[in-house]
């Protein structure tokens, strides 16, 4: 009887997210059909003007669905040199030893330390380097903003990415020791083939959590409305107009940014079934 | 560590108590908690008129700077006791919502905040910053600059304009002072919170444009001038109407105010013709309904809002405005606005006899 009302509970507990979830999904549509009526689905997302002329109002998505894969796509390029050799000393090189945790658990703690301060890092700190090197006159732009977004996802790649080489099976490596391999070639031959997938849907989730930052992109990108012509200029990310403007916008505005929500939630979703689907084919 | 807490917790409740009670000037009725929300222009002026009138009156007075165009959203959506706001609403938008009126609060100067190594007096006119912001004079050393400036040494760097990200009334004062003096503007881009600047970075706030202009070489921005007295930015003079070089200081942005105020002070002071007038000067003001009985409100509250306001109109505020970089209201501002306030009623009657 007992266990009747426990698993009546569970089930209950458990629907509540779907309903939650499903309710997002629902408030985004509703509330961005109007944008989507007024400019229709595909030139919204393809139009690249965003004008507030009343009565001429513009709104098309482009720069921003722009501004934000590009920060991702150069944060997790820039991110894998520094989560990668992390994964493999924590996983293989010296696993299991007290220097392999000390370094994973402040990988780790980057995970915790809030936006803001990242943004703060950025601003006063990587910002006056980038002007200083001559890279960008006004310090802000994509490429600021990325290399910080980098900093930021390392934690998530790495740590997935350690666990998966950790599951390398030990027979296969020694058995390629036994064949005369040095470290590096193990390394080459066994351990990227046998977590690649992992380690790749690692990576998959990393841009996740890329794709839907906020604070620290939009203080540091720049805030201009435009499709970015270098790594260099100034932009805007989907999250960053949404931050921006939703204190004021109303009515075809502020649907139109709802409707930059919904397709930021759709990118996000995808990216994130298919991260998911990978660690399932990577059973090893 | 709990016990410290909790002993801090009941000093502040302490102070919270000392500070409501022992006042006599709100006429004996329960100290209101006000919320507001909208520009952050006038926000260093509030908070400390806010901190006086609590003080005087009891009431706490709580203000989001969150910029005009959120300050009047939330008042459109009821969810605040005023908002604040640097651009008076327009006809459209009055037709919009509830009656409300406008009431006048301070005046205050928008200034051309710039970082230029070894450039300590910078000489500008309307339609040179016009030129910039859209994006047309690229260089500092560009000829129009150079002609209003002669003997200073403008590097060939290249013109970083900083701007507001989010609907701002300081941005409406901008463009409304520049479509008035530059027809290219006027044609290009026009008057409004948000205006789509074709070059440069923008930031929220204005302490976030006072924030990059400070951290950026070679930008130039707009900003409320206590902006950037307050993070000493340099700022630049400006050419007004009459030719002359303005500094923006308080009697500079008074003389602004010298002409015809309308009856509901909406008025725009922008590129004023009075002699010795700053340029792009603005009065600042606090909207409130004219019923003041929505969203469950107490009349109690109506009359908190209305003593605040008449608070800031008093000459004990209005003597504050000047140690904070602004300008006191004029004479006839002022004695509109008390007018005004008596239309206001709760339930149809009118809240001040």
């Amino acid at each position: 009887m007992n266990d009747k009302v426990y698993k009546a509970l569970l089930l209950l507990t458990a629907l509540f997210m779907p309903v939650i979830c499903g309710g997002v999904v629902y408030a985004l549509v509703t509330d961005a059909y109007d944008a989507f009526e007024h400019f229709g689905f595909f030139r919204f997302l393809t139009s690249s003007e965003w004008s507030y002329t009343q009565g001429a109002e513009k709104y098309g998505a482009l720069p921003f669905i722009t501004g934000t894969l590009m920060t991702t796509l150069l944060a997790l390029i820039f991110c894998i040199p520094f989560s990668l050799p992390v994964a493999l000393f924590v996983g293989e090189y010296f696993k299991g030893t007290r220097l392999a945790a000390v370094l994973g658990t402040v990988t780790d703690l980057l995970a915790g330390i809030p936006s803001i301060i990242y943004g703060l890092w950025g601003f006063y700190t990587l910002r006056p380097i980038i002007m200083a090197l001559d890279i960008s006159p006004q310090g802000s732009g994509v490429l600021t903003a990325s290399l910080v977004l980098a900093i930021m996802i390392v934690p998530y790649a790495a740590s997935l990415s350690a666990e998966f080489i950790k599951m390398v099976p030990n027979d296969l490596k020694e058995g390629a020791y036994s064949l005369g391999a040095t470290r590096a070639e193990v390394v080459k031959s066994v351990i990227f083939p046998v977590a690649g997938s992992g380690i790749f849907s690692s990576y998959v989730l990393a841009i996740g959590r890329a794709l839907g930052e906020t604070m620290t992109v939009t203080m540091l990108i720049g805030n201009t409305n435009n499709i970015p012509d270098s790594i260099t200029s100034t932009g805007n990310s989907m999250a960053s107009i949404i931050a921006n403007q939703f204190g004021e916008a109303d009515d075809l505005r502020l649907s139109s940014l709802i409707a930059i929500g919904l397709v930021l939630f759709m990118i996000t979703a995808v990216i994130n079934m298919a991260g998911k689907m990978m660690i399932k084919r990577a059973r090893i | 560590m709990k016990k410290i807490l909790g002993s801090l917790m009941v000093l502040a409740m302490v102070f919270a108590m000392v500070s409501c009670g022992g006042n006599s000037s709100n006429g004996g009725r329960e100290a209101q908690e006000l919320s507001g929300a909208g520009a952050t222009f006038p926000l260093p002026f509030y908070n400390v008129v806010f901190e006086q009138f609590a003080q005087v009156n009891g009431d706490a007075v709580a203000y989001g700077g969150i910029g005009s165009g959120g300050g009047v959203r939330n008042m459109r959506d009821k969810i605040v006791d005023f908002a604040g706001s640097d651009a008076y609403l327009s006809d459209k938008e009055m037709a919009n919502m509830d009656p409300v009126i406008h009431i006048p609060t301070c005046m205050g100067a928008v200034v051309l905040a710039y970082n230029l190594d070894g450039v300590a007096n910078l000489n500008l006119s309307g339609e040179v910053i016009a030129e910039i912001f859209a994006g047309e004079i690229k260089m500092w050393n560009d000829s129009r600059l150079v002609e209003l400036n002669p003997g200073v040494n403008l590097p060939a760097e290249e013109i970083i304009p900083v701007f507001r990200s989010e609907g701002s009334g300081t941005t409406f004062v901008f463009t409304d002072y520049l479509s008035k003096v530059s027809g290219m503007w006027a044609s290009k881009f026009g008057t409004g919170k948000s205006v789509n600047f074709p070059a440069g970075q923008a930031a929220k706030g204005n302490p976030g444009v006072a924030g990059v202009i400070s951290q950026t070489r070679n930008s130039i921005g707009y900003l409320g001038s206590e902006y950037a007295f307050a993070q000493k930015i340099p700022y630049a003079k400006l050419r007004n109407a009459n030719g002359e070089m303005v500094e923006p200081t308080a009697a500079s942005i008074s003389a602004a105010a010298s002409g015809e105020i309308p009856a509901d002070t909406r008025t725009s002071i922008v590129n004023s013709t009075a002699p010795g007038a700053y340029p792009i000067a603005t009065f600042t003001w606090m909207i409130i309904y004219k019923e003041q009985n929505y969203s469950n409100r107490s009349r109690e509250q109506a009359v908190a809002t209305l003593d605040m306001l008449g608070y800031i109109l008093s000459d004990d505020a209005q003597s504050i405005t000047s140690q904070v970089h602004y300008a006191p209201l004029p004479h006839k501002a002022k004695e509109l606005s008390l007018n005004n306030l008596k239309s206001v009623t709760y339930n149809g009657e009118a809240i001040l006899q």
